[in-house]
């Protein structure tokens, strides 16, 4: 075993690790940040997507000591200490983005690390971003148009409900 | 996953100790090795993440003009640092896989793995780019040598690929919508000397250059120059997501739409 540090939503965490542990396997069972999903495990889905120094990467695909010394942030850091919803996840909740809920907080992730980048993007770039994220429920229309909502865009004239 | 020892060193002199171990194993941004190694197809004893070394990242244009990138530089990286001084790299970097893909891995494991459906080696192969490596330069004529497979030797590790840039190019990739490999993918580049076109996805024997259309390209480049050429079946991969016959009828499609973008 060795030991891993890193931060994660803002705070220290330390844990022993094997080589082989990966990051979502940390997360979730070291540290109990059971918000990231194992989805697919093969890199498909997005459901474990997190962020590693700011960028979007899938947790089921990169090993904890690889992380050692970084900034990690979950879906647990998106909302504020009191639980309000931060922009993204309001217009998840306000525009119905979700049916069961498993894909979200890849889906919630993903759009975070998008509009960091990309502050007003098209619907047609918000789609294709997505592609590295699966949802098996909705369709995608409702979590486009969340995402759009969230950027502050007007989504009366987009589909979908 | 096997159990392994990991390894994840600063610099490349420490690299090449580590590998030096039995079954030692480099690991780039492994979003192809990680998945490997979860099928238990892979057991390596030590796994030596090239992710931590500064020396092996980045972009930069050497005195020549042409495009020098760090072995461990992530596609989206490449995506965005590349996009002025060769933009049909960066533009094929912003196509692999899918964003999250895109923020792990690296040109240096995308061209050590020779996937048969990988899209840097079309790249490099039709760029004519050097493959460095920790103690040689490999011309990309001479680096693939078939499905992954290469001109590597073991523990050797490729620090930096620089790719002269042409005076026109394109990429123009199929893609397989479930895994995002290329079906098929076209790279077609044009310089004063000559025209190179790789095509990946598509042969039994990895990435490879078509010279026919090379040749009719440098008397004329344009699309129409391709009409009447044609790619054997035979050799072709055919699977459940396309026959033999169809990737090779790809491959002139494929040729076509990057020299008419490229044009």
């Amino acid at each position: 075993m060795t030991k891993v540090t890193m931060t994660v939503n803002g705070k220290p965490m330390t844990g022993e690790v094997e080589g082989r542990t990966l990051l979502v396997s940390f997360l979730r069972e070291t540290l109990g940040l059971t918000g990231t999903h194992v989805g697919c495990d093969t890199s498909q889905c997005g459901a474990c997507v997190v962020h590693v120094d700011g960028a979007a990467v899938k947790a089921c695909t990169m090993l904890a000591l690889e992380a050692e010394g970084a900034e990690v942030a979950t879906i647990e850091g998106q909302a504020e200490a009191d639980g309000t919803l931060n922009a993204i996840q309001a217009a998840f909740q306000e525009h119905h983005g979700l049916q069961c809920g498993f894909c979200t907080p890849g889906m919630v992730m993903s759009a975070a690390a998008l509009l960091k980048d990309n502050p007003k993007p098209t619907e047609q770039e918000v789609r294709h971003y997505l592609e590295g994220n699966l949802c098996r429920c909705t369709g995608y229309h409702n979590i486009v148009k969340a995402i759009m909502a969230a950027s502050g865009q007007d989504v009366s004239a987009i589909a979908a409900e | 996953m096997y159990e392994f020892e990991f390894a994840r060193p600063t610099s490349v002199a420490e690299a090449v100790q580590a590998l030096g171990a039995e079954e030692a194993q480099a690991l780039g941004g492994g979003q192809t090795l990680i998945p490997t190694l979860k099928q238990r197809l892979a057991m390596p004893s030590v796994l030596v993440s090239l992710t931590g070394i500064a020396e092996m990242t980045g972009i930069t244009t050497t005195g020549d003009g042409a495009v020098e990138i760090g072995g461990a530089t992530c596609h989206a990286d490449v995506a965005k640092g590349a996009a002025a001084a060769y933009p049909a790299l960066a533009a094929l970097a912003g196509q692999i896989g899918d964003p999250a893909v895109r923020n792990r891995g690296t040109i240096g494991g995308s061209l050590a793995n020779n996937d048969p459906a990988a899209c840097y080696p079309a790249a490099a192969l039709a760029s004519g780019a050097t493959i460095v490596t920790n103690v040689r330069e490999i011309a990309a004529d001479d680096y693939f040598q078939g499905m992954f497979t290469t001109a590597l030797d073991e523990g050797e590790i490729i620090t930096s690929v620089r790719f002269p840039v042409p005076q026109a190019a394109n990429y123009q990739k199929f893609l397989q919508p479930a895994s995002r490999f290329a079906m098929v993918g076209v790279f077609v580049a044009k310089f004063a000397e000559g025209v190179r076109v790789a095509v990946t996805g598509a042969s039994e024997e990895g990435v490879f250059r078509w010279s026919e259309a090379e040749a009719a390209l440098a008397s004329s480049f344009s699309p129409d120059a391709i009409d009447g050429l044609t790619v054997a079946p035979d050799g072709m991969i055919g699977d459940i997501h396309g026959t033999r016959a169809y990737r090779a009828h790809l491959v002139g499609v494929m040729t076509k739409r990057a020299v008419a973008a490229a044009a």
